[in-house]
């Protein structure tokens, strides 16, 4: 097969996007599906529960986890920065930094459904708004506790010297992925704690 | 496999033939002696704007049919390789022109096609009752059907009976629709279009016909086991015959001094936790309303005939008419089941 | 390291242990061997599928019939909508997603091969459940069993209330799990189409198969994610105690149907897509022309796949969503016939000024035309809500979706196993018994689905085990049932054509049909790394360039 009769001039090298990059953003893709299902079932559901505790009596908006939730945000990415300087050290603080404010995040939602249940009174099955606010809720707690792992496993690479600059790109992908996680909560925490009450 | 230049010619003519007749689409208007449930026989407004729209549609779609159809057969016969040409014909990649033609007129069509049909739908679904149309609730339970006439103060089962409504001075009937349990819909072709029953989630529909007669149908949506059996007949009468069968509705049997022995039968066992008779203590709402019984003509939900032999069938064991159905066998004797039945056959 | 990807030896003459054999084929992550795998599975669960609607049609041949108990009915026709939907059409799909796009864009493999053989197993592992619930999910009075509500499960008849035992919940985890199996594979497609062409290949010069699997998998990742969510919905609501579709504390059983018809109706063009994608490279092919307006094909895919996410409440036109909800979705369902009109035109066009052979594969292609064409015109009929209103939940429908499935996609998939099994075995099948598996099919198919439209038309509604006599159901149902005959004659034709052809098929080489695109430029079967050096290319159809050297495409693709 003669291939340079078919070549009078090389063609421009096209610019394309990176596969895991490809990935990760339809996996987000396929993830804002879900969770827009919930979200809408959520919203569909406000006002229409025909007995139990209703969101303003008992929901409290949880304005400091949610703050440190989003930090995290920040944090994941001064960490994607130290790790493109070479900084391993800084790499590893900012990056634990970013799981114990998630950490800390999922202990409030604990914290707080513990309260909702044992106190409120408010279970899965109470009512229409428990059914939607736990499923919600429940759905993106699982997603930052899947995130907590994943950025676990880094960080005991990272502390057995294993992260690189070269790694950088598996670490922006985890990022990717991370922000998502802390976008969604936006939505969330303004469906259920602003728009819902 | 070498075929000849005539293989062609008839793998298009007698493919396209035999899926013209297959296709019901062409010639609907002779078949309408055929079923008692064709949709091309309407007897009631809601068919019938329906059946205007639909010989529309019928009519676009059959017209491009015959044109794409067409072409595709002299496609497949005129360009057909001869047996030894080697050599390929002109590469034609597109043509603007053409696209653009085959663009414009499919959406020209679909506007045409979407005005006649939202006209139908205001038709259908924006009508308000006026004051002399009958209201009607309907509720779909597994697997039977419940009508209650809340201005008449009825109540009965299986069988609907409205009064046939003319053109002079029309007597439409709006009905509720409303389930107990799962997803039903109401299904009587040439009367409407189909609704379903959801259950919180009320619809309304309404018909109003032009012919008296008994009208046929069934459930449409599945609703479990015994969704077959969900048959619907609608008794469209005369407004005497409406009025007489009203009146006779209304009536509550009298008391009678000392209860059969059906009745204390049916009394005692738990027939009385799902049915209702009027005017005595059996008030259960999970199966149908047993006052007037007999003045229907089939028992199940038109599965079988009001027979005396169908009923004590039904009594001994449900599952022998219709397996499935949620009445459980009451375990009666035959003494007991000849009792009860007797009982119930005086339920006029 | 073996060259051949069929190679039954492994030292010299030294056959290999039945066990590596196995282990190879388990372990695998070469996307020609999971494709295969794919299919091969897709059509044993035909089989299986066909099975469960040849009973189906049994109980039906007459009214009053009690070949099965109404329980049986509705576990078969539960069972026969989804194992075809999710494990033989979906699987099929997938594995010539696998096998070809490589091939066709110039890599070596897809993005993620171990992504791929773990989407593979899950899909497969998806099957086993749902087939598993037959001994696995008895409960209450043998309420167990095969799940019986129908392939769309409609809420709350898939309650506890109304769903004793289990046979729901394996209904819900096997499409869960497989599931997650589909969306990795989309996932695979896009990276691979997106980030691994060959030099020269830019998006507007990679074959049409390429692009309606692109659509296709952006169309899986946003669309199987609501069943997803619905079904964990319905399993907080099984077994947690919650109310998503709980009418009696206010939960609504119409957002169930909203949830399901937002993955299925995209599911469908899903479905129909890569048959598309089959046919764009089929006809070509067999008429000796290029595509006919390639950059409209493209761009009518991507409407189709946008304006198919806007459409789905047109299964839900009798539920009593008021006039204006029922009014956008006609105008949706409408509108989407435009560009799929165009599809036809332009395949109808391809073959316009050709010089046709009607080998099998350009048969089945043929048939499909003909047959979407009515699809797609029974589909305008029930776009229309008034007549919906009559034909909807009716037999209308389902030969409707019988035609689009069978006659449009089944017959393409054919078309596909043809064209494409001399390059995936290097043999060749039989033509003559090709040629009979046609004809068979064609006969069984229009017998059974062309009068299958008439019971639909005279009131008879889906999913009922019997049927009264007096309605005037009787013959065509009959008639509607000989047809299962012939088409299962046709398929015994296939599968001895496949198997007696892999063994003793003339060799074909690694260009039996004088074919364009890239699969036919290595031998067949291909070699495990595809290409011996990655080429680059200039136009749509490389190997027409390389054949014709004084007049090759790229001079004039850019006038198109």
């Amino acid at each position: 097969m003669n291939a340079t009769s078919i070549m009078l001039r090389q063609p421009v090298a096209e610019q394309v996007p990176s596969r895991g990059r490809v990935a990760m953003v339809s996996l987000i893709g396929a993830e804002s599906a879900i969770f827009t299902i919930f979200v809408v079932a959520y919203i569909f559901y406000i006002g229409k529960s025909l007995s139990g505790p209703a969101p303003q009596d008992v929901l409290k908006a949880p304005v400091l986890y949610s703050i440190c939730l989003l930090s995290s945000s920040v944090t994941i990415h001064f960490a994607g920065k130290a790790l493109r300087q070479g900084k391993a050290a800084v790499f590893s603080r900012w990056w634990f930094a970013t799981i114990t404010l998630g950490a800390i995040f999922l202990f409030g939602t604990a914290r707080e459904w513990q309260r909702l249940i044992y106190h409120e009174g408010l279970t899965i099955s109470t009512n229409l708004f428990g059914t939607t606010y736990f499923s919600l809720v429940g759905l993106h707690a699982f997603h930052v506790i899947v995130g907590l792992l994943c950025l676990t496993l880094v960080l005991i690479f990272a502390v057995l010297g294993h992260v690189e600059p070269k790694h950088e790109y598996q670490v922006e992908l985890l990022s990717l992925y991370w922000h998502f996680v802390d976008t969604v909560w936006v939505v969330v925490f303004t469906v259920v704690y602003i728009v819902g009450r | 496999m070498r075929t000849s230049s005539y293989d062609g010619w008839y793998r298009g003519s007698a493919r396209g033939l035999f899926v013209l007749c297959c296709s019901g689409e062409v010639f609907a208007l002779p078949w309408q002696s055929l079923s008692p449930t064709n949709i091309f026989a309407p007897a009631s407004k809601p068919a019938d704007s329906i059946y205007g729209v639909s010989l529309f549609v019928l009519a676009v779609t059959g017209a491009i049919f015959a044109i794409v159809f067409s072409l595709l057969v002299y496609t497949v016969v005129r360009f057909r390789k001869k047996t030894d040409d080697r050599s390929e014909p002109p590469q034609v990649y597109g043509s603007t022109q053409v696209e653009v033609a085959w663009t414009v007129v499919p959406i020209l069509i679909v506007v045409a096609l979407f005005m006649a049909t939202v006209r139908v739908i205001a038709d259908t679904q924006k009508v308000v009752r006026p004051d002399n149309g009958l209201e009607v609730v309907a509720v779909g339970h597994q697997f039977w059907w419940e009508y209650r006439y809340p201005g008449l103060g009825i109540v009965t089962a299986n069988e609907l009976h409205v009064p046939v409504s003319d053109t002079g001075r029309p007597t439409p009937t709006f009905v509720t629709l409303l389930s107990a349990d799962t997803d039903h819909s109401f299904w009587v072709p040439r009367l409407a279009g189909k609704t379903d029953l959801i259950p919180n989630h009320p619809n309304r529909m309404w018909i109003d016909p032009r012919e008296t007669g008994l009208f046929l149908g069934q459930c449409a949506q599945y609703c479990g086991t015994q969704h077959a059996k969900m048959l619907l007949r609608v008794y469209v009468q005369t407004r005497d015959d409406f009025e007489h069968w009203v009146e006779a509705q209304k009536q509550t049997p009298r008391p009678t001094s000392v209860p059969s022995e059906g009745q204390r039968i049916f009394e005692s066992t738990a027939c009385i936790n799902c049915h209702s008779v009027a005017g005595t203590a059996a008030n259960g709402r999970f199966g149908p309303d047993l006052t007037h019984l007999m003045s229907r003509d089939t028992i199940a939900a038109g599965v079988a005939a009001n027979t005396d032999e169908n009923l004590r069938r039904w009594i001994r064991n449900p599952d022998t008419v219709k397996p499935g159905a949620l009445m459980p066998a009451m375990q009666l004797n035959e003494q007991e089941l000849d009792a009860v039945t007797a009982y119930l056959e005086t339920l006029r | 390291m073996s060259t051949n990807s069929t190679t039954w030896s492994a030292a010299a003459g030294e056959p290999r242990a039945i066990v590596d054999l196995i282990h190879e084929w388990v372990t695998t992550v070469d996307h020609k061997r999971l494709g295969l795998l794919y299919i091969a599975y897709a059509l044993v669960f035909l089989i299986v599928g066909g099975i469960e609607a040849t009973v189906l049609r049994l109980q039906l041949i007459r009214p009053h019939n009690n070949l099965v108990s109404p329980q049986v009915f509705n576990r078969m026709f539960t069972m026969h909508g989804t194992t075809m939907i999710f494990f033989v059409v979906m699987p099929m799909l997938f594995g010539f997603a696998n096998y070809l796009i490589p091939l066709m864009i110039g890599a070596r493999d897809m993005a993620f091969p171990r992504l791929n053989a773990f989407s593979f197993w899950v899909t497969a592992f998806g099957g086993l459940l749902l087939y598993f619930s037959l001994v696995g999910a008895n409960g209450l009075y043998g309420a167990g069993n095969a799940p019986d509500v129908g392939w769309f499960a409609y809420a709350p008849l898939t309650s506890q209330t109304f769903s004793l035992g289990h046979s729901t919940d394996f209904w819900i985890l096997a499409l869960l799990v497989s599931g997650f199996g589909s969306i990795g594979t989309a996932i695979n497609i896009l990276a691979t189409i997106l980030c691994m062409r060959c030099p020269g290949m830019s998006l507007g010069k990679m074959p049409l198969f390429a692009w309606l699997y692109l659509v296709t998998a952006a169309l899986v990742v946003l669309a199987i994610s609501p069943l997803t969510a619905a079904q964990i919905m319905l399993l907080v609501d099984r077994y947690l105690g919650g109310h998503f579709f709980d009418t009696q504390a206010g939960g609504s059983a119409v957002i169930w149907m909203h949830f399901f018809w937002i993955f299925g109706h995209p599911e469908v063009y899903v479905l129909v897509l890569p048959a598309f994608a089959f046919a764009s490279e089929i006809i070509p092919v067999f008429s000796r022309k290029p595509i006919f307006g390639y950059s409209v094909m493209v761009a009518a895919t991507v409407a189709i796949g946008f304006i198919s996410m806007s459409v789905w409440a047109h299964h839900m036109f009798t539920v009593g969503m008021g006039a204006g909800a029922n009014t956008f979705f006609v105008l949706s369902t409408m509108a989407i016939a435009v560009p799929t009109g165009i599809k036809i035109f332009n395949w109808l066009a391809t073959m316009w000024g050709g010089k046709i052979e009607f080998k099998t594969p350009m048969l089945f292609c043929v048939g499909f035309l003909f047959q979407f064409l009515i699809a797609g015109l029974t589909g305008i009929m029930l776009s229309c809500a008034p007549f919906d209103w009559q034909l909807g939940n009716s037999y209308f429908v389902v030969a409707h979706f019988h035609y689009v499935i069978v006659g449009g996609i089944l017959f393409t998939t054919f078309a596909a196993m043809y064209y494409w099994f001399p390059k995936m075995t290097g043999r060749m099948y039989s033509e003559r018994l090709g040629q009979l598996h046609f004809w068979l099919f064609l006969i069984g198919f229009h017998l059974t689905f062309d009068f299958m439209h008439i019971p639909g038309l005279l009131g008879m509604p889906r999913r009922i085990y019997t049927y009264e006599p007096g309605r005037g159901w009787d013959s065509w149902n009959l008639i509607v049932t000989v047809g299962v005959f012939f088409q299962a004659a046709a398929i015994l034709v296939l599968f001895v054509n496949l198997l007696w052809s892999y063994s003793r098929g003339a060799h074909a080489g690694g260009d039996p049909w004088d074919a364009w695109t890239l699969e036919w430029s290595v031998p067949s079967p291909p070699p495990t790394y595809n290409f011996a050096s990655i080429p680059t290319i200039r136009s749509r159809r490389p190997l027409w360039d390389l054949k014709h050297l004084d007049d090759p495409d790229w001079m004039y693709e850019g006038t198109r």
